[in-house]
């Protein structure tokens, strides 16, 4: 477990005071997947490498598994970044070593022979399945093949955490993808708990259990991934998802061009949003047969996020508008936000 | 031999001096580059991790070191040869020769070429750096694992510039006897009006930057990938 407290980060920068963390406490439980997202210079990255003091925070305390480990000696803090692995956005890797060097070299002074340490190398090759390049130079692979590299070296000596530094985000959409399944793979297989810091959304949708959002150096919103999307408190948070969704769309759309969305005297405009994971019932169907209403659908935006949808629809309601009250209240007591965008009193 | 003593007959006419001109241009590049190259190191690699934000920063320590170098980077190198006398005679036992101009050509030369590692070094950037922090290896075991290692194509093309420069400043060692091959073309050759001396000690000094820059360019080509 890794718990943070009351971690302050403050550079002098040509003399000034830069507060890059503010006071940020958070605990991360083993075998999470922990999200950390917010805009550039939200202080990520500098929280992020507070958790094995390649920053010394300026106040504060990092205990992992209990031990502050501020208070480490200069050796005993290295014995701890073994046991935490790191990779970063640009891989870091050594351009003169081959592939299976860079993940010997991770291996050195842990106690195996030359022999040994090779093995391993390869094993946790095939395990990121890059083996096929064992003796390609860094230079010659591409930005995925480097990742998956940078991922065999930080799990050399079998870490309980790997921390994420904006990992994917030199990456296209698809490699993105393949880098944060094999991520999902390994905290799967091993528990390995994972740091994942990000500025891209869909990161931290794909794969994080428990997200935290960070802004101006204070973490303003934590909590259960599903729960941080599905119901965002924090404005931020709620632009953030913005940026992802295209539910806003929708406004625009009624506002330039009513003549797509024709309404008839009684009919409301609605947009309905899930907010609790529960949503396998056939709602808009219920809802249909229930109260005699018609529910068309004229835009839908649907996520998956850990397992369950997430996101929303925006329909049109027509019927009597008692029987639209009726279906709007139903749909309100099965957890559906409902915004009535356009007509209507409901 | 004939026709060599026909185009070259000043040479000709006392190859001992010729060779021994060679020998001393090879003897003070090799013992002031061999220092140069162990004191420059070391000075470029306490910069590079003493400066800010290295892995041992120590500020006062980098300021001290720069300016100093800052410092002896603008002495003309006569000027040095003449002020170091004194030191020149407690380290080597005498003033002259060969061996009263090795220290002269190290501290002429040491801050050049400790500025070319420092580049160098930080070429290899934070990254490779860091990840190796970040796997829990030591500050020592970076220099050498990571930084030394990395930077090697960097530090020969350095060291080929160091060393080609070395040989220009060791033209002027005839000041102090130490002879080699600038003493020999200028006393020999320009002030009898013998020509061909002149010619044959540049061709050799061409040939020995020659051979100094293909060894450099085939470390540096050998260490990169
Ligand atoms: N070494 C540093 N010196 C001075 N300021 C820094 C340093 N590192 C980061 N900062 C500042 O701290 C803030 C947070 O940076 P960072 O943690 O990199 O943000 P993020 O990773 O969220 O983009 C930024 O304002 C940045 O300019
Ligand atoms: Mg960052």
């Amino acid at each position: 477990m890794i718990k943070l407290k009351n971690i302050c980060k403050t550079y002098m920068l040509a003399g000034q005071p830069v507060e890059a963390v503010k006071n940020v406490t958070l605990t991360i439980n083993n075998e999470d997947i922990f999200g950390i997202i917010g805009f550039s210079g939200a202080g990520k990255s500098t929280l992020v490498r507070c958790i094995n003091l390649l920053e010394r925070p300026t106040s504060g305390q990092v205990l992992i598994d209990g031990k502050d480990i501020t208070q480490f000696s200069a050796k005993e803090l290295r014995a701890a970044r073994r046991k935490i692995g790191m990779i970063f956005q640009h891989f870091n890797l050594m351009p003169s070593r081959t592939v299976l060097d860079n993940v010997v070299y991770a291996l050195r002074g842990s106690g195996l022979s030359r022999a040994q340490m090779r093995e391993k190398a390869l094993k946790l090759l095939s395990l990121v399945e890059i083996a096929d390049k064992a003796e390609a130079y860094p230079s010659n692979l591409s930005g995925g093949q480097k990742q998956r590299v940078a991922i065999a070296r930080a799990l050399a000596n079998d870490p309980d955490i790997l921390l994420c530094d904006e990992a994917t985000s030199a990456l296209d959409p698809q490699t993105t993808k393949q880098i944060l399944s094999l991520l999902k793979k390994l905290n799967a297989e091993f528990g390995i708990t994972i740091v994942l810091i990000t500025h891209e959304m869909a990161a931290v949708k794909e794969i994080c259990s428990r997200t935290a959002v960070m802004d101006h150096g204070s973490v303003i919103e934590e909590g259960e991934t599903f729960s941080v999307f599905a119901d965002p408190q924090a404005k931020l948070t709620k632009d953030f998802i913005a940026t992802t969704s295209n539910l806003k769309k929708i406004h625009a759309l009624l506002e330039d061009c009513p003549a797509a969305v024709p309404l008839n005297e009684n009919d409301i405009v609605v947009k309905l949003t899930y907010t609790e994971r529960s949503v396998s019932e056939p709602l808009i169907s219920a809802v249909t047969q229930k109260f005699g209403v018609l529910l068309n659908i004229v835009f839908a935006d649907v996520d998956i996020v850990q397992g369950a949808p997430i996101g929303g629809t925006v329909a049109v309601i027509s019927g009597s508008r008692e029987k639209i009250t009726e279906a709007v209240k139903y749909l309100i007591d099965k957890n559906v936000a409902v915004e009535v965008i356009k007509g209507g009193a409901a | 031999m004939e026709l060599l003593n026909r185009i070259i007959p000043n040479v000709m006419a006392d190859t001992g001096r010729l060779f021994d001109s060679v020998l001393a241009t090879l003897q003070m590049t090799v013992w002031s580059g061999a220092v140069m190259l162990v004191c420059g190191l070391t000075l470029g690699i306490v910069l590079t991790v003493t400066k800010d934000g290295g892995i041992m920063q120590q500020k006062a320590v980098y300021h001290v070191l720069d300016k100093i170098i800052n410092i002896c980077r603008s002495v003309p190198f006569v000027i040095f040869i003449a002020i170091l006398l004194p030191v020149t005679k407690a380290i080597m036992g005498t003033k002259i020769g060969v061996r009263g101009v090795i220290v002269p050509l190290v501290v002429a030369s040491v801050p050049f070429f400790a500025r070319q590692v420092e580049t160098a070094l930080a070429n290899v950037g934070h990254g490779p750096v860091e990840a190796a922090q970040s796997m829990g290896k030591s500050p020592l075991s970076i220099i050498f694992t990571v930084l030394l290692r990395e930077s090697i194509p960097s530090i020969a093309r350095g060291t080929t510039i160091t060393l080609i420069n070395l040989i220009g400043l060791t033209a002027m060692a005839g000041y102090v006897g130490a002879g080699g091959l600038g003493d020999y073309a200028i006393t020999w050759g320009y002030n009898y009006g013998h020509y061909d001396i002149i010619w044959v000690s540049v061709l050799f000094v061409i040939l020995i930057v020659s051979v100094i820059q293909f060894i450099g360019n085939l470390i540096a080509k050998k260490n990169t990938h």
